[in-house]
């Protein structure tokens, strides 16, 4: 669970995360977003599937990967958000072709 | 400073602008080298500056002075000639110096003479029981959302373990109004027997006042737990408490919504390595890390590793390693001769040598407890392929060759991290159960693609007529 604890003059996006519509900051990583709306799950892992959530925020552990535009296994944490996203959090394996 | 268009042949290219980038390509700029700086973050600062160009006032004032003397270092790189990439994930360095990296999904290349590998560090592991919960994060984690998005942990925050981030981070996230229900500190007291050793040269230091003062802050407000030596997270589908245990005292359970782990920090591994870069073993940092010598040079001619990527020593020290590094590679592509080398970085060197001593206190102060480097049962360890530590000591009771076998044997450390999770823990597990030197036992070999790239990515590069003849069959 996080808060905002200043508004920083930034503008404004609105993202797509499994659906639900998100207003968070443009500064903002995908994973940072998902955090800000309450969100600290972003995944199932490979193996057993339970719920995973970003781990390091820095690129190196690969807990935030989540599906972004269509494309999978991307890190959450290195992408930025962009109006329009639009984000699915990411079930298992990856499949072929995404 | 410039951002495009890129040239395909440079004299230097650093990889990494945080710290030791920054203060590298600006120095080389400065000294007529033509440079370009690739790092993998939006906005340049590494992790300790992180977002120091765009952060709010506010954040700045939680952050502390010391986050905001990075914007000396990013004004340094602005006012240079040298090539800026940011959002650039270098995945590949050819023998040859062709350096491949991501930008924007095409990758790109670029040639250099010679290469300043400043990839910094990264959270040792903290492999405890629950670690993979969602909820537990790294404390640095918590650090780059304040620094980056303005997010300060709400509900019940717990904190854990040891090293000087633990303190920074919590006194960070008091200022930024953010409350704290326990930190659970796992320094062991048998520590301060060795420290005190080292203890006179620390408190002459700058970060001694520093780090007092900071610690007195943080205690006058939070509840602070000592000499834990179980920890464990707990919870279902989320993390919902915090278990810990001193010595043989009953297991203490407290709920928790965010718990932030800390344990100390190691340099990465992965670009030198995968370069062949000649690595060591630190046994007094308790990691490995390139072979350097005073400038920064490795075992390889045309690379220098600089900043906390070549041995942990925070971010001061890592700007002047990094200007360091910049100036031999100016003599050594004959821009200037060694005299002027030696004279220019004489207050660096001098520097860097008497901080590095200071942060001996440090290194040994907070030095890791075994149980919490080697774990036990089902402790996951390699966190990508869900591998417990249960099955990686019984297949080294068998006598698995060593870590590179373990991949092979259970996939651990082959999944998207690359082993930057597990690395250490798979080597501290193997000489645990020796009883050698992890020295002895080795890491992974880390090879390239050092970043997780698809075939459509790698073949978007321009490979030239020379590549294509070597592979079509004429």
């Amino acid at each position: 669970m996080f808060r905002r604890f200043t508004d920083r003059p930034v503008p404004d996006v609105t993202i797509l995360v499994d659906g639900a519509r998100i207003t968070t900051k443009a500064s903002d990583s995908v994973a940072a977003a998902m955090f800000a709306a309450g969100m600290s799950s972003c995944r199932s892992t490979v193996v057993e599937g339970r719920a995973r959530g970003p781990y390091c925020m820095m690129g190196v552990c690969f807990d935030c990967l989540v599906v972004i535009d269509g494309v999978g296994s991307r890190q959450g944490c290195m992408t930025r958000v962009r109006d329009g996203m639009v984000v699915e959090t990411q079930d298992g394996r990856r499949e072929l072709g995404r | 400073m410039t951002t495009q268009p890129l040239r395909d042949r440079y004299d230097l290219a650093v990889i990494g602008a945080g710290p030791a980038g920054l203060a590298a390509a600006a120095t080389a700029a400065r000294l007529g080298l033509s440079t370009v700086l690739l790092d993998e973050q939006p906005s340049p600062g590494g992790q300790i500056y992180r977002g120091i160009a765009e952060a709010a006032a506010a954040t700045r004032a939680a952050l502390g002075a010391d986050y905001r003397h990075g914007q000396t270092l990013v004004d340094g790189l602005a006012s240079s000639k040298a090539d800026y990439v940011a959002g650039a994930t270098v995945f590949d360095i050819s023998p040859a110096s062709r350096i491949a990296f991501l930008s924007g999904g095409h990758a790109r290349a670029v040639s250099a003479q010679r290469i300043i590998v400043a990839t910094g560090g990264q959270e040792r592991p903290f492999p405890i029981e629950g670690w993979t919960l969602p909820g537990v994060m790294t404390a640095g984690a918590a650090q780059i959302l304040l620094k980056q998005a303005d997010l300060v942990p709400s509900g019940r925050v717990v904190l854990a373990g040891t090293g000087p981030l633990l303190w920074l981070l919590a006194a960070q996230i008091l200022r930024a109004g953010g409350t704290i229900d326990a930190i659970l500190e796992t320094t062991e007291r048998r520590n301060w027997r060795v420290a005190l050793r080292h203890l006179p040269r620390f408190l002459a230091s700058a970060y001694a006042a520093k780090g007092l003062a900071l610690l007195a802050e943080v205690r006058r407000k939070v509840r602070v737990v000592s000499g834990v030596s179980h920890l464990r997270a707990v919870g279902g589908v989320g993390l919902e408490g915090v278990a810990y245990r001193i010595g043989g005292a009953t297991e203490t359970v407290i709920p928790a919504d965010t718990l932030l782990l800390h344990q100390g920090v190691v340099p990465s591994l992965h670009l030198p390595d995968a370069l062949g870069c000649s690595i060591m073993w630190n046994s007094l940092q308790r990691a490995f890390q390139p072979e350097v010598d005073d400038w920064g040079a490795t075992s390889l001619d045309h690379i220098a590793v600089a900043g906390d990527g070549s041995g942990i020593g925070g971010a001061q020290s890592a700007a002047r390693r990094g200007r360091i590094a910049a100036l031999d590679a100016a003599f050594r592509l004959g821009l200037i001769d060694q005299p002027s080398r030696d004279h220019a970085a004489q207050r660096d060197l001098k520097a860097l040598a008497r901080d590095l001593k200071a942060r001996r206190f440090l290194d040994v102060l907070y030095d890791p407890p075994e149980q919490f480097r080697v774990p036990t049962g089902d402790t996951i360890v390699c966190r990508c392929e869900e591998v417990s530590a249960r099955r990686i000591e019984a297949v080294i009771a068998q006598g698995v060759l060593g870590p590179n076998q373990i991949k092979f044997f259970m996939r651990c450390g082959m999944g998207p991290c690359q082993g930057r999770l597990c690395g250490l823990t798979v080597t501290e597990m193997f000489a645990a159960g020796r009883g050698v030197s992890p020295a002895e036992v080795g890491h992974y070999r880390l090879r390239t693609p050092i970043k997780p790239v698809t075939i459509a990515e790698m073949a978007s590069l321009p490979f030239g007529a020379h590549a294509d003849k070597a592979v079509v069959r004429l």
